[in-house]
C-alpha cells in the first residue's frame, strides 16, 4: 500500500472513527480504502462489555449524569464499531436531551441505545423512534400534549431543530404537527413522578420511562401539514417530513459538518448534493449517505484535512484508544473518561435542546488548556500499553534520521497527523535542543540512542499542536 | 443615565454561585411565621437557632459572618429574586441566569459580555478568572479569553511535567507552534490566538500564590479553596475584575437538614474569611461579593428535603454596598404562592443592571438584553 493511501485511510479513521495509529492502520492496509469504509459502515458485533457489567464496576446510574456519561465513553474507547458510536454521538448532539430530575441516566442511556440501533438505518425510522422515545417525550413535554390541549414543544423542535430547519414550514404546520402527536406519551408517568420528586440522586431501583400511545388522548381530526391533508397521526407526519427536500438537505448538511468540515465551501456543497441524492435513492438510509460522503472525491482528495475542530469526546476517546490507559470501567478509571465535560462536552448534558455549539466554539482558553493537558499526559506516559506498542515499533529500517524524519515518524505513528511546515520547524528546534542535551548528533539522529521518554515526549508535543485539535 | 463612579477599573466582582437551588426559606428564615412551620414540619430551622435580623426574619445557622457584615450595613439582601415563568430545571434555569435570557436560548454569558466591555481590546487574558474546571456559560463570549482555573497551584499548560527543563521546552514549543500557525486560515488564527492567550493567562496567574501572604486561615473545603485562590489572584494585582466561584450541590431533595447546614457552614465561613482577607489587603472598597442560586425551593417540604421551586434570595456584600433589604419577602399564603413556590417579585436582571452600571460604570442594556429598573445597591 502506498504512503498516500495509508494516509487516506488515516484521514478516514480520524473522521469516521476516533483515529488509529500506524500499526493499526498497517493491519488495515491489506484491504483497500473502499473495503475499510465498507467495514466501518457494516459493522458486526461491537464486542463491548455489556452495560449491566459496566454498571456493576462503575457504580450506580443514579448518581448524576457523570456515571452514565463515562459508561458510554468506556464503550466508545473499547468498541470495534467506532462509526456506529460516532453516529450515535452525532444524534445525541442533534436530538439533544438534558439529564434532569425526570430524565435520569438510565432513561437517557436507553435513548442513546435507540440512536445506536437506528444509526445506520432509515432517517424516517429514526425520527419515528425519536417521537416514541420517553426521554424526548418528557424533555419536550409531549406527555402534556393531548387532544384539545396541545403542547407544541416537541412538534416545533422536531421541525426546527431535529429534521428540517427554520424557514421550511410555517406556524400552522407546527400546530398541526403537534396535534398529530397528541396522545404520544409516557406509560408510567405517575409512578415515576413520585419517585423523581422525592429524590434526585438516590432512587435505587428506579426503572426507566416507557412509551405509550393513548388513542383517547389523540386528536383524530383532519389536519393540514406541509400542504397535505388527512387525519394524520404521528407516523404520517414523519412520513411527510422524511420526504421533504428540506429534511434531506438538513440531515446531510449536519452530517457533513460533523464528519468532514465545519465550513461548507463550494466543493463541500456539491458533496452535500450527492448525499441528498443518495438519501432519496436509498430510502433515507444514513449508511448510504455516509458512504457517499466518505467515498466522495472531495473527501478522498484530502481537501477536507484539518477542516473541522475535533469535539472533546472524540479527542478524549481518540487519545485513550491510543494510550490504552483505560482497561476496566472502575470508577477511578472512568473519572477521567468524563474529562470531556471540562472541555465543554459533558455527555448526557448538552447545554440545551439546540445541542452543543460546535466548530470553533469548542475552543476557548479554558477548554484548550484542558484539551492540551489531557492528551499530552496520555501520550507522555511511556508506561501505558498503547504507547509501549508505538515505542516497540518505533525503530524502523533506518537507524540514523534527520529531525524532520523523526517528526514524520512520530506523526505517522500517531495516525499520520498532518502538520504544517511552521509547526514542524518549532518541533525541529525542540529536537535539536534535546539532542544537544543528550549529547547526540542533532542532524543525523541515531534513534537507538533516544530514550523512550524523549520519544514519548515528542508524541505529546505533537498531540498539543493546533493541528491535532483538528481532524 | 447616571454612572456612579469615575474610576471603575479597579472594581472587582466576586461571584459565589450556589449551584443546585439554594433553599431561600431555610437561608433567610421567616421564623415568626406559623405558615413556615406548617409547611415545613420536617425541614425547617428552629426559632432558637435563627440569627435574628428583625422580629420576622433571621439568618440560618452558620451565617454569623454575614450577620456581622449585615450589622455594619455592608450586606444587601435581595428578596424574592427570579424571573417570569420560572423554569425548574437546573440546567435551563442556570442558563437563564448565565445568559440573562429567560425566553430564548442564548450562548453568550452576561459576565463574558461584561469582560468584553471592561477590556474591549482583550489586552488582559486574566480579566476574568473562573475558579473551577470547565467554563460556565456566564463567562462565555466569543473571542473573550477567560482563564478557568481548577487549582491555582498547578494551573497552566502541562504543569504536571515535574522536570522543569522539560516543561520549559514543552512550553516553548507550545508558544512557537501556536504563534507560528497564524495566517493559514481563520480557524487556525483563532486557535493560535487562543493558545497564546491561555499561555499568557497561565503565566500571569501562576505568580499569584507566590506573592500571597495573609494572617487569615481559610478552612479546608472547595468553597474556601476557591475564595482563597480568588484572594491570591486579587492581591497579585493582575487587573482581574471578575472572579467566578461556585459551591454545591444545594439540590437538597433529601437529607436537607444535614446537607444545607454543612453547605452554609462552608459558604458562611469562607465568605467571612475572604472578607477579612480583603480588609487585611485593603481591597474592601473595591470588592463586592455577589451570592446567588438558580432558583429557590418548594414551600412544602417532602419529609426529608425540598424540591425545586422558584423565587430565591441573593446577597451583595462589600464596604461599598448599600446594605439593607431589596425586593420583598414573598408571602407564604397559599393564594400568593406560585404553583406551590414563593412568588418572585423582582427580575434578576434588575440586580445585574445595578451592578453593571453602579459598580462597573458600564451600559447594561446590551449585556442583560434589555432595559431594567435599578436598585440603589451601592453607596453613592
Amino acid at each position: 500500500m502506498s504512503k498516500s493511501e495509508i494516509g487516506l485511510i488515516a484521514h478516514l479513521m480520524r473522521n469516521a472513527a476516533f483515529g488509529e495509529t500506524e500499526p493499526q492502520l498497517l493491519n488495515r492496509s491489506n484491504n483497500s480504502y473502499d473495503q475499510n469504509l465498507d467495514s466501518l459502515l457494516n459493522p458486526g458485533e461491537p464486542d463491548v462489555m455489556p452495560q449491566d457489567i459496566i454498571l456493576r464496576m462503575n457504580g450506580s446510574l443514579d448518581e448524576g449524569p457523570g456515571t452514565g456519561a463515562s459508561d458510554w465513553m468506556y464503550r466508545m474507547v473499547t468498541t470495534k464499531n467506532p462509526l456506529e458510536e460516532k453516529l450515535t454521538l452525532f444524534f445525541h448532539g442533534l436530538f439533544a436531551v438534558n439529564y434532569s430530575v425526570g430524565n435520569q441516566a438510565r432513561t437517557q442511556l436507553n435513548q442513546i441505545d435507540t440512536f445506536r440501533r437506528f444509526a445506520f438505518g432509515s432517517f424516517k425510522d429514526l425520527l419515528l423512534e425519536l417521537s416514541r422515545d420517553p426521554a424526548m417525550i418528557f424533555f419536550l413535554n409531549n406527555n402534556e400534549n393531548v387532544q384539545g390541549n396541545v403542547n407544541e414543544n416537541y412538534g416545533r423542535e422536531l421541525l426546527e431543530l431535529f429534521a428540517m430547519g427554520i424557514g421550511n414550514y410555517n406556524e400552522e404546520d407546527v400546530k398541526e404537527c403537534s396535534r398529530a402527536f397528541t396522545g404520544w406519551t409516557i406509560y408510567n408517568m405517575e409512578y415515576m413522578r413520585v419517585k423523581a420528586v422525592k429524590d434526585s440522586f438516590s432512587p435505587f431501583g428506579r426503572i426507566a420511562w416507557h412509551f405509550e400511545y393513548r388513542d383517547h388522548e389523540h386528536d383524530h381530526g383532519d389536519k393540514t401539514f406541509l400542504g397535505e391533508k388527512g387525519k394524520f397521526n404521528g407516523e404520517d407526519i414523519i412520513d411527510i417530513i422524511a420526504r421533504q427536500p428540506a429534511t434531506a438537505r438538513f440531515i446531510c448538511q449536519r452530517l457533513f459538518q460533523f464528519f468532514a468540515a465545519d465550513k461548507i465551501e463550494k466543493e463541500g456543497a456539491n458533496v452535500i448534493s450527492e448525499m441528498v441524492r443518495s438519501y432519496y435513492e436509498n430510502s433515507y438510509e444514513i449508511r448510504s449517505v455516509m458512504k457517499t460522503l466518505f467515498a466522495s472525491d472531495y473527501f478522498k482528495s484530502l481537501a477536507s484535512v484539518n477542516c473541522r475542530v475535533r469535539n472533546p469526546v472524540e479527542l478524549v476517546v481518540g487519545a485513550l484508544r491510543i494510550s490504552g490507559s483505560v482497561s476496566t470501567p472502575t470508577p477511578n478509571v472512568t473519572a477521567k473518561l468524563d474529562t470531556a465535560n471540562f472541555m465543554g462536552q459533558g455527555l448526557l448534558r448538552p447545554p440545551s435542546v439546540e445541542g452543543w455549539h460546535e466548530a470553533e466554539e469548542w475552543i476557548d482558553s479554558g477548554a484548550l488548556v484542558e484539551r492540551v493537558n489531557f492528551v499530552a499526559k496520555e501520550f507522555r506516559d511511556h508506561s501505558q500499553p498503547g504507547i509501549k506498542v508505538l515505542l516497540d515499533t518505533f525503530i524502523g529500517n533506518k537507524q540514523k534520521i534527520s529531525p524532520e524524519e523523526l517528526i514524520d515518524r512520530c506523526a505517522n505513528l500517531l495516525g499520520f497527523i498532518n502538520l504544517e511546515s511552521k509547526t514542524k520547524e518549532s518541533l525541529t528546534k525542540h529536537i535539536e535542543r534535546k539532542c544537544t542535551d543528550l549529547n547526540i548528533h542533532s542532524k543525523e539522529i541515531d534513534i537507538t540512542q533516544l530514550p523512550e521518554e524523549s520519544i514519548a515526549e515528542l508524541f505529546s508535543l505533537i498531540s498539543i499542536t493546533p493541528e491535532y485539535q483538528m481532524a | 443615565m447616571t454612572l456612579a463612579k469615575p474610576t471603575t477599573k479597579n472594581k472587582k466582582l466576586v461571584i459565589v454561585q450556589l449551584s443546585g437551588g439554594n433553599d431561600y426559606l431555610n437561608t433567610v428564615v421567616p421564623y415568626n411565621n406559623d405558615l413556615y412551620y406548617d409547611f415545613r414540619p420536617s425541614v425547617s430551622v428552629k426559632p432558637e437557632d435563627v440569627i435574628q435580623i428583625d422580629q420576622n426574619i433571621g439568618f440560618r445557622t452558620h451565617m454569623e459572618p454575614i450577620k456581622r457584615l449585615w450589622d455594619q450595613g455592608k450586606v444587601a439582601i435581595i428578596h424574592g429574586i427570579g424571573y417570569p415563568n420560572p423554569n425548574r430545571s437546573h440546567f435551563r434555569s442556570m442558563d437563564i441566569w448565565h445568559t440573562a435570557l429567560p425566553e430564548d436560548v442564548g450562548s453568550e454569558g452576561w459576565l463574558g459580555r461584561t469582560v468584553r466591555d471592561l477590556d474591549p481590546k482583550s489586552e488582559n487574558p486574566a480579566k476574568a478568572v473562573n475558579f473551577g474546571r470547565g467554563l460556565p456559560r456566564a463567562l462565555q463570549c466569543r473571542g473573550i479569553p477567560v482563564a478557568s482555573v481548577g487549582d491555582l497551584a498547578t494551573y497552566g499548560i502541562m504543569t504536571d511535567i515535574e522536570d522543569l527543563k522539560l516543561r520549559e521546552y514543552a512550553l516553548d514549543s507550545f508558544s512557537k507552534m501556536y504563534g507560528g500557525i497564524q495566517g493559514k486560515d481563520a480557524v487556525m488564527d483563532f486557535l493560535g490566538q487562543t493558545g497564546l492567550d491561555a499561555l499568557k493567562g497561565a503565566d500571569i496567574l501562576r505568580q499569584a500564590p507566590e506573592s500571597y501572604s495573609s494572617t487569615v486561615e481559610y478552612a479546608d473545603n472547595p468553597m474556601a479553596d476557591a475564595l482563597k485562590s480568588a484572594a491570591q489572584v486579587m492581591f497579585a494585582d493582575l487587573g482581574t475584575q471578575i472572579y467566578f466561584t461556585q459551591h454545591g450541590s444545594f439540590d437538597t431533595h433529601s437529607g436537607e437538614m444535614f446537607k444545607h447546614d454543612l453547605l452554609w457552614s462552608e459558604v458562611g465561613g469562607a465568605v467571612g474569611d475572604f472578607y477579612d482577607d480583603i480588609v487585611e489587603h485593603n481591597e474592601q472598597d473595591d470588592t463586592t461579593i455577589f451570592i446567588y442560586s438558580e432558583f429557590g425551593r418548594r414551600i412544602k417540604d417532602n419529609g426529608s428535603g425540598t424540591d425545586h421551586g422558584s423565587g430565591g434570595v441573593a446577597f451583595l456584600i462589600g464596604d461599598s454596598v448599600n446594605g439593607g433589604h431589596y425586593g420583598e419577602y414573598p408571602s407564604l399564603e397559599e393564594k400568593e404562592q406560585l404553583e406551590g413556590d414563593l412568588h418572585f417579585n423582582n427580575d434578576f436582571r434588575i440586580t445585574y443592571t445595578s451592578i453593571l452600571e453602579q459598580w462597573f460604570g458600564l451600559d447594561a442594556g446590551d449585556i442583560v438584553n434589555g432595559r431594567f429598573e435599578k436598585f440603589n445597591l451601592f453607596d453613592s
